[in-house]
């Protein structure tokens, strides 16, 4: 029996011994294939900064037009345009969004409505990002008349990233406890006032930081701005929304044809001469400055709320 | 509420007739604020209409003018040339490779990263890594095809393909793959998150290792939310524009070989854009018929997916 | 009688005719931690060999804890840490011991849960699954394996046409037999029962609990149950616990009618718990 017993057990250890040799093994494939990830982000950010160096740190650049001549071209007019239709986008999609997803989390009753709703906005989060740009050439440039304009643009970056705010609001205002809305409505709350007094003040966090992972997606989108007819080669600037004498405040801007940072930095990929790679790569690391600062700041609030609070 | 005992009951500063109107006023209120919030959520559905409506009205005239089966059969995409041709299948195969070499990168190592950072990983592993992701998720497009274009492509004809061309669809394929592997790793990995706790104790309980628990219990067990992750991966590489259209080249080539240069459905609509573009074209109205076969086929694709993966719904 | 000493001997066990009774296993001066919790102090016990030994004692006394020392559950969850000893006999093994890997234990210890835990697969591949995970291949040893394991667990009649029937579709009842015949098909020396029973309804607990009864022929039991009758119905020997601590050991018999400590007898006759 104990013989017996002895020689089962060196069995079961030999029988271990073998399996784990897998567990070993995938350990070491799952650490490679992240490996590939991270390693193409370092290194698509090396080759960037590489190329893109001397023309990042050129005060210039920022500061001038494109030009035919690379050495002379910058994303002045880049950059105030991606400024004004993020600021477009923003207004547009951040009321709509948290509207929307108010409405679906603390409104909508348990119907067919409701339910066509929320397929369309889980659909629409994965309709192709140059449909939207279908979408808006056939929409706000012809049929509204918006022509290939600033307002053309924040608005159909804005449907783009109105799923993302959707959601992003939606899950924020799920983590409240219900028992914070029976509260508000214990003491005679209407449903508006819970959520104005209650709900969007506690779930402000995350859906903040929904916004900012959209618009941080919308700032690097190419294509959609592409197909509405952006023009690639813009020296001068929209009209200023300031002005001197009254009333102060202009929206000339709003109309104005533009060009945006991820357009410029296409133009100058697709152009033959090397200079203007080290152009596009010095404006490939300013867009992905940008981006990769807003998700930073994403992840970092995320953190944040998840560690204060703790309903 | 009705009877006057019960108003007497309510509030005795104020006459009946003011109580009832802050109480009236409160309700109009009260709907007109759901009302506006109802009329931002159905934005969702009239952008879906919208999508439908102009794809298919704008693409309406160019079906006048060229018959279906002349674009789906035609294997050569000339609009724009004097010896005008309308046969979509080379951008469709552009779409395909591109799509195939994509998947063949993002869907394996995608799924071994969700494996890994779910079964094996420390936490701390896990809170490292996954930011790390996150933002490769966020490069923008453009920005991958730059890469493509001035990295992976030199890289790819110095080292193993010497006769690689400037564009080809590989390493727009390989870059596009890298790119959408935090979304199949994200979701794939939402999924065996997913999968309860005491489905891995029963396993472990029976004396399996990691191994045996990660690939015979928990990735069965998260099977439909593994596969809803490929399909988003799939429609992702699908409907992927820049990438394609700064590495892979603009000109319609009717091949399989990833190793040539094609042009995607995407990329086509990008060069035509770029171009002057009167309403109303030819070139206008093609690619309105582009997109709308773009969005056909990711529909199928999604359709098909869903019907597979509602034989396997998994059920704690 | 047996001994209620502070200590019970480890190596000398009688049971409730006299008959000396060796011990499968001794638990030796155990205590465990969740982190700087201390869930388990200091527990000194034997597990008679082939009999139903029952720990009882009221939500958090660490009963369940303690039960899933033996096959070393909570190695799966960072920052648990065990001191002390449970020797496995006849081998001699301390199967908490840093050098042996908890694997092995499992394949020699096997579990029931509290709630039926079938896998998301068929009621066969279910009852294969350990054997499967010890590599065997072999279709006839696995049908054979499978088929004994099954009527062990009493199930074999009431499944035998439909094996290939996803397990979810079982009843609860159904479902908690299969996974006694997915913990009994690896031949395991000692089987765990979790709270076997507290999801199921009174006839499916009958059930369950003949089969307790009729398995302790062929293999050690070790059952935490919060129902007294239960423990009183199935077992052989009872441990009473209280906050992390053993505070009674004996002949299941001897400790329900003259319990030797007063928070037992508290216990037992509903003053607390």
């Amino acid at each position: 029996m104990a013989a017996n017993n002895e020689q089962h057990i060196q069995e079961i250890r030999a029988l271990i011994k073998k399996h784990k040799i897998w567990d070993k093994v995938f350990a070491i494939v799952g650490l490679l294939a992240m490996l590939v990830g991270v390693t193409t982000l370092i290194v698509l950010f090396a080759n960037l900064a590489i190329d893109g160096a001397p023309r990042l740190l050129s005060w210039d650049f920022y500061t001038s037009f494109p030009s035919r001549r690379a050495s002379s071209a910058g994303i002045l007019s880049a950059w105030v345009g991606t400024t004004l239709v993020m600021l477009v986008t923003a207004i547009s999609a951040v009321p709509i969004g948290v509207a929307a997803g108010i409405y679906l989390e603390e409104y909508a009753p348990k119907n067919w409505m409701t339910a066509i709703i929320e397929i369309n906005v889980t659909n629409l989060a994965g309709v192709p990002s140059i449909v939207y740009g279908l979408l808006a050439l056939g929409l706000f440039v012809y049929q509204f008349g918006l022509g290939q304009s600033i307002l053309a643009a924040g608005l159909t970056l804005a449907l783009l990233i109105l799923p993302v705010v959707i959601v992003a609001t939606r899950e924020a205002i799920r983590s409240i406890p219900q028992a914070i809305r029976e509260a508000a409505y214990a003491v005679g709350s209407t449903r508006w006032q819970v959520v104005h007094d209650h709900v969007l003040p506690y779930s402000t966090g995350g859906i903040l930081t929904g916004v900012i992972i959209g618009l941080s997606r919308a700032i690097g989108e190419t294509a959609p701005i592409i197909t509405i007819g952006a023009l690639t080669f813009i020296a001068f600037l929209p009209d200023s929304p300031f002005k001197g004498e009254f009333p102060y405040i202009s929206f000339d801007w709003i109309m104005a044809p533009f060009t945006v940072m991820p357009i410029q930095m296409f133009s100058w990929t697709s152009r033959p001469e090397e200079e203007f790679q080290f152009n596009a790569a010095a404006a490939g690391l300013v867009l992905l400055g940008m981006t990769l600062l807003m998700n930073a700041l994403a992840i970092y609030l995320r953190y944040r709320i998840r560690r204060n609070i703790k309903w | 509420m009705n009877s006057p005992a019960q108003i007497m009951n309510e509030d005795f500063s104020l006459p009946v007739s003011s109580r009832l109107a802050f109480r009236f006023s409160r309700h109009i209120r009260e709907r007109i604020i759901e009302f506006i919030l109802l009329l931002a959520a159905s934005i969702a559905v009239l952008t879906t209409l919208a999508i439908v409506v102009i794809l298919v009205y704008e693409s309406l005239p160019f079906f006048q003018h060229v018959s279906l089966k002349d674009f789906l059969t035609d294997t050569q995409w000339t609009p724009l040339f004097d010896d005008a041709h309308y046969g979509i299948m080379p951008l469709v195969a552009g779409t395909l490779v591109t799509t195939g070499v994509a998947l063949s990168v993002a869907i394996p190592l995608g799924t071994i990263i969700a494996i890994y950072l779910s079964e094996f990983a420390s936490h701390k592993v896990r809170e490292t890594v996954k930011p790390f992701l996150e933002l490769l998720g966020a490069v923008p497009t453009i920005v991958f095809g730059y890469f493509a274009l001035v990295f992976v492509t030199p890289l790819l004809q110095s080292t193993i393909l010497p006769n690689l061309p400037g564009f080809n669809m590989l390493s727009a394929g390989l870059v596009m793959g890298v790119m959408i592997i935090p979304y199949v790793s994200s979701l794939s990995e939402d999924a065996m998150h997913a999968v309860p706790m005491h489905m891995r104790e029963a396993s472990y309980a029976m004396g399996a290792t990691r191994f045996q628990t990660a690939f015979r219990v928990v990735t069965p067990a998260a099977f439909s939310g593994i596969a809803a992750a490929y399909i988003l991966g799939i429609s992702r590489a699908m409907g992927e524009t820049m990438v394609v259209a700064v590495a892979a080249g603009m000109q319609a080539n009717m091949t399989w070989n990833p190793m040539e240069p094609a042009e995607t459905m995407t990329a086509y609509i990008v060069q035509v854009s770029l171009g002057d573009l009167p309403h109303g074209s030819i070139g206008y109205q093609t690619i309105f018929a582009v997109g709308l076969t773009l969005i056909l086929m990711t529909l199928v694709f999604n359709i098909m997916g869903f019907l597979l993966t509602r034989r396997f719904r998994e059920r704690y | 009688m047996v001994e209620l000493a502070e200590t019970p001997a480890l190596n000398h066990v009688k049971d409730a005719e006299g008959i000396v009774v060796k011990p499968k296993a001794e638990v030796q001066d155990l205590s465990f931690y969740y982190g700087a919790f201390q869930a388990l102090k200091n527990i000194n016990m034997p597990i008679a060999d082939k009999r139903v030994t029952a720990l009882i004692g009221p939500s958090g006394c660490g009963k369940s804890t303690f039960l899933r020392c033996f096959n070393r559950m909570h190695d799966l969850y960072p920052g648990n840490h065990y001191q002390g000893k449970i020797v496995l006999q006849p081998d001699n093994t301390n199967i908490l011991g840093s050098k042996v890997d908890p694997i092995e234990v499992r394949m020699r210890i096997s579990m029931v849960f509290q709630k039926p835990n079938p896998f998301p697969k068929s009621i066969y591949e279910n009852v294969a699954y350990g054997l499967r995970v010890r590599g065997s291949r072999s279709k006839r040893a696995l049908d054979d394996k499978v088929e004994e394991a099954l009527r062990g667990a009493a199930l074999w009649d009431e499944v035998k046409h439909r094996l290939n029937d996803l397990a979810f579709n079982l009843s609860g009842g159904q479902q908690q037999r299969l996974c006694i015949a997915r913990a009994l098909a690896t031949d395991p020396e000692i089987m765990l029962f979790d709270e076997p029973t507290s999801a199921l309804d009174p006839i499916a607990t009958a059930s369950i609990e003949e089969l307790i009864s009729e398995l302790k022929s062929k293999v050690t039991i070790l059952i935490v149950t919060h129902n007294m009758q239960q423990a009183a119905r199935v077992s052989d020997f009872t441990a009473f616990m209280y906050i992390g601590e053993l505070i009674e050991f004996g002949v299941t018999n001897n400790l329900f009618v003259t319990p030797a400590k007063k928070q037992t007898e508290d216990y037992i006759t509903g003053r607390f718990g």
